[in-house]
């Protein structure tokens, strides 16, 4: 299965997205911002990082760029998309999935090994989870705070559409601990934590067990392929 | 500064120099001494230009030229046998040493100072000095793989540090969290000291595959010069010569339109986009611009290679259209490259630019003759030899005078403070000192940086040492740890700086990796006051001395002086940092244990060394007598001892013992995964001779804590035994008990520990 990664000028987890694709069994396929080719990939994914440098407006740039544009087209028909972090933001730019992402609400850049429980288990990216498992992957945010409207937030809860919600300790204010989204169709999800930096045991969050052991992120591109495999 | 209005084509040309050798010249304004002036004279045989005094001031700067450290930093280069260059491939001088570390494989890492501008404008003075240093580590043709950042701030208390803090952590953390460049470690040291002149120094270590190294020299007459990457600006003129090479006055910060401003979108794709130019190989040489900016790139490009250049200084792309060309050439721009380009590859290199969208012109080209010619249109401004202006600078021999402070100094010694009187006063000095800021929980600040990103990061804060993978088919990895503790060097700077790089070496060691190389960056004060000649005399002494004997060879560094408030200088801050390889990284070891029921042993012997300990400084406020002794070939040994250790899997943990003592140790081996222990202090007291305070709170060197598993103990102990390093079992690590129980003295919970250590931060900031 082909799994496709953007890089955009300023993209910073391109390469580590492309390693969880590939440690998860999935072959990555590196994907330029200016190309509208997506070279037939069977899902994509849309990397963290600061495209343009988060000028204007954290992933506004990024949301008009010639491959957004056609990924834009091909998930309304059913493509998986994962976007991480700024990834996340360029799908709520896009329009992909409401609402808005501000300012932490300490003003202060963030990065910690982040406990979330998982809310739904029925989208692309996570159907090898159980409802309501919780797992530990790394956050890293300046932007992370998630907002929207009372309609849109009481719509999302009621549709079971928040996929991920942050537990101990929300880490930047967002709107019903919501870290993670998904549109109604359940191919496109949306998150701020990083699980292509917990898929390989030595390099990931510490756990009870070892050092940096976790690995809770690998099932979200294993479900992807599951799901891929499936359809 | 520059005054043009007398002349009508606006500059001063060759020409104008020749037909006016009388006009005054603003050298004294630029920084420029009046024998300094003279010289520039005898090397022209006339006037300089407006344009070439620029060039002179910055580039003969005490920041660029090394003036007054020069004939001190020779030994590093004069000090090295032919043993400990094996795995040198380019030793200092260029812009970042570099090392073999095998496989075909290479590392090259480098400090960097930005005091000055972090003190006017902390937030872009500390954004930059990332930038910085990280296209010094670009320029050798490697990719930048991680940086670490050495602090110095004032008294934790006062509102300016406040001020301080927040705007270089900020800094940091948005340019290297931009950059994509994981934050694998570093210090963070508050005195008062540093009031005036906080310290902020950057680190980078980049990777890169042995025939991909690059060197800044044009040696190809007819090559292209192009400048790219940001256009030039008017921020940071005049950065070395008048910010870095100048001591504050009291009335505090006023030189801020000196500080570059920092764009790292800018700098991410040009570190893409200069890779893939590398990867290519359409560049034949290529130079950061940092201080001094075209000066600097241009001069120092031809100078190394032996060549000439002329160049069309017309061709700078601007953002600002009024700049005078003696501004453009001392302009410290940020985000700039200049890369040397043979005529055949202009092509493909203009794709590859293209591609990332980054700007570029043609500057000129090299020329086979011992000139750099820079013309402003029609008219010749700047007509030089090149190596007068990047390497045949002044070099001074300062004045230097032992302190007149010295000997009553070291005669006040900490053995007339009060020890505790019983073991209740002793638990709670040690709870009192987890919780002063230099020993508290420092994660609010390294929260605020990514040390996840490229997903190489196998150790960073809070462990002793940062770690990154390098090849991912085999898992050889790096380590890399910094260290300097100014009150020792204070106290004694040669011996503080020889403690600065055993401790760095150790902290490289307790990870698992072999310590292989340095690099340093030497904070001192004013050069002009002998006693702070002194003190950087004897620190270069004593680091170079104490590499020689370790092994490891200097591969590049830093000098910055003039830190000082008035007539007041910092502690002498030798930061030193050590490279250590593994062959995986999957066998590093972290600094606290995790698993129950472990044997926790104690390697090395403690003496009653308090001088000049946190102990004395952070709950006395004293600072006086001898630091606390070093021998090398005891840390060589104990270096030794960890790696076979490693190599054997005999180890859980490893922490070394250095500010606050054995104490402040154990309880930060404790926190790191919230694991407790059960410790006995007798046995040590009595073995090593010494009371409860000294067990507790000695800074006695070549000391590290241990967990080993029981299954191991035997293996273990006879490995120390055939090392000769001393090894004494002192407690059991304790998964049950949320407590580390000090038998006899205290039972401090766990959560007690944290919550006196993880506010105190947060608290203040």
């Amino acid at each position: 299965m082909r799994i496709g990664v953007i890089t955009y000028p300023g993209t910073l987890d391109d390469r580590d997205a492309q390693r969880a694709i590939r440690l998860a069994g999935g072959t990555p396929v590196p994907l330029w911002h200016a190309d509208d080719d997506l070279k037939k990939v069977d899902a994509v994914v849309l990397p963290g990082g600061f495209s343009y440098g988060d000028y204007l407006r954290c992933g506004a740039i990024a949301a008009k760029a010639p491959a957004t544009k056609e990924v834009i087209k091909k998930a309304q028909q059913g493509l998986p998309v994962l976007g991480i972090c700024n990834g996340f933001q360029v799908l709520v730019e896009s329009h992909l999935l409401p609402g808005g992402l501000i300012r932490n609400e300490h003003q202060h850049f963030i990065c910690r090994d982040q406990k979330l429980r998982v809310e739904n288990n029925q989208t692309a990216w996570t159907n090898l989870f159980e409802k309501g498992e919780e797992i530990v992957i790394p956050l890293k945010n300046g932007e992370g705070g998630y907002i929207a409207t009372e309609d849109t937030i009481k719509m999302l809860e009621e549709e079971n559409r928040v996929v991920f919600r942050y537990l101990e300790l929300n880490p930047n204010g967002s709107m019903n601990d919501i870290a993670g989204l998904t549109n109604e169709r359940g191919n496109v999800v949306g998150l701020m934590p990083h699980p292509e930096h917990a898929v390989e045991p030595g390099f990931g969050p510490d756990t009870a067990v070892a050092t940096r052991s976790g690995i809770d992120g690998l099932k979200f591109f294993q479900s992807a392929l599951k799901a891929l495999v499936n359809s | 500064m520059f005054n043009n209005k007398n002349q009508p084509s606006g500059v001063d040309t060759v020409e104008n120099a020749k037909s006016e050798p009388d006009k005054d010249q603003p050298w004294k304004e630029l920084g420029l001494k009046q024998d300094e002036y003279e010289s520039i004279k005898e090397i022209l045989g006339r006037r300089p230009t407006s344009s070439e005094l620029a060039m002179y001031s910055v580039m003969w700067s005490e920041h660029c030229s090394y003036k007054s450290s020069k004939i001190y930093l020779r030994q590093f280069g004069e000090k090295v046998t032919p043993d400990m260059k094996k795995h040198l491939m380019v030793g200092m001088g260029e812009n970042a040493g570099v090392v073999d570390i095998g496989e075909g494989l290479a590392v090259t890492f480098k400090v960097e100072s930005h005091n000055h501008p972090s003190y006017i404008e902390p937030f872009q003075g500390a954004a930059t000095g990332v930038g910085g240093i990280v296209r010094d580590i670009l320029s050798m043709g490697a990719r930048p793989v991680a940086v670490m950042d050495q602090l110095r701030f004032g008294a934790p208390q006062d509102p300016d540090t406040a001020r301080v803090v927040h705007g270089v952590v900020d800094g940091i953390s948005f340019y290297g969290n931009c950059l994509g460049l994981p934050n694998i470690g570093g210090e963070t040291v508050f005195d008062k000291v540093y009031q005036g002149n906080p310290l902020v120094n950057a680190l980078s270590i980049g990777s890169l595959k042995h025939e991909d190294l690059k060197l800044a020299k044009a040696t190809n007459a007819g090559d292209l010069v192009i400048l790219f990457g940001a256009r030039t600006g008017a921020d940071g003129i005049g950065g070395v010569s008048v910010l870095a090479s100048e001591t504050f006055g009291d009335e505090g910060p006023t030189k801020r339109p000196a500080v570059q401003v920092g764009d790292p979108f800018a700098e991410k794709v040009l570190i893409e986009c200069c890779l893939e130019l590398f990867q290519a190989g359409v560049v034949a040489g290529i130079q950061d611009l940092g201080g001094a900016g075209i000066s600097c790139a241009t001069s120092e490009l031809a100078s190394n290679g032996n060549m000439g250049m002329r160049v069309q200084l017309k061709n700078v792309l601007l953002r600002d259209e009024s700049l005078t060309p003696e501004e453009i050439l001392m302009s410290e721009s940020q985000e700039r490259m200049c890369a040397i380009v043979p005529k055949k590859h202009l092509k493909d290199f203009e794709k590859i630019v293209n591609k990332w969208e980054v700007e570029y012109s043609v500057l000129g080209e090299v020329i086979d003759e011992d000139r750099l010619y820079i013309d402003w249109g029609h008219e010749e401004i700047v007509n030089v030899p090149p190596r007068t202006v990047a390497h045949d600078g002044p070099v001074y021999d300062r004045p230097v005078e032992y302190p007149k402070y010295q000997d009553a100094l070291n005669a006040d010694s900490s053995s007339k403070l009060k020890r505790a009187e019983n073991e209740t006063e002793a638990a709670a000095q040690l709870m009192e000192l987890i919780s002063s800021p230099n020993h508290a929980d420092k994660s609010w600040i390294t929260n605020q940086y990514d040390k996840y990103v490229m997903g190489n990061t196998a150790l960073a804060m809070p462990d002793d040492g940062g770690m990154i993978r390098i090849s991912e088919e085999t898992g050889l990895g790096v380590a890399l740890a910094t260290d300097a503790n100014g009150k020792y060097c204070y106290l004694d700077p040669y011996e503080g700086a020889r403690q600065a790089l055993a401790e760095a070496y150790r902290n490289v060691a307790v990870t698992g990796a072999a310590p292989r190389a340095v690099t340093n960056c030497l904070n001192f004060g004013s050069p002009e006051n002998p006693e702070v000649m002194w003190q950087f005399k004897q620190a270069t002494a004593g680091l170079a001395d104490a590499c020689q004997e370790l092994g490891i060879p200097v591969t590049g560094g830093n000098v910055s002086f003039y830190n000082q408030t008035g007539e007041t200088a910092i502690y002498p801050t030798p930061v030193v940092g050590v490279l250590g390889v593994i062959d995986d990284v999957a066998r590093r070891v972290p600094s606290g244990w995790q698993d129950d029921g472990n044997n926790i042993y104690l390697l090395g012997t403690t003496y009653d060394e308090l001088d000049g300990s946190a102990w004395a400084k952070d709950l006395h406020n004293h600072l006086g007598g001898r630091p606390p002794k070093v021998d090398l070939q005891k840390e060589k040994e104990l270096a030794s001892l960890l790696y076979g250790a490693t190599q054997q899997g005999l180890i859980e943990a490893a922490h070394d013992v250095s500010e606050g003592g054995l104490g402040i140790a154990i309880l930060e081996a404790s926190l790191r995964f919230n694991v407790g222990a059960r410790i006995w202090l007798t046995e040590l007291m009595e073995r090593d001779g010494v009371d409860l305070t000294a067990a507790l709170f000695s800074e006695s060197q070549s000391r590290v804590i241990v967990s080993v598993g029981r299954e191991d103990d035997v293996k273990f102990q006879a490995l120390c035994e055939a090392r000769g390093v001393p090894v004494l079992r002192i407690g059991v690590t304790d998964k049950e008990n949320q407590a580390v129980d000090i038998q006899g003295v205290a039972k401090l919970e766990l959560a007690a520990i944290r919550g006196a250590w993880a506010g105190v931060l947060p608290g203040l900031y």
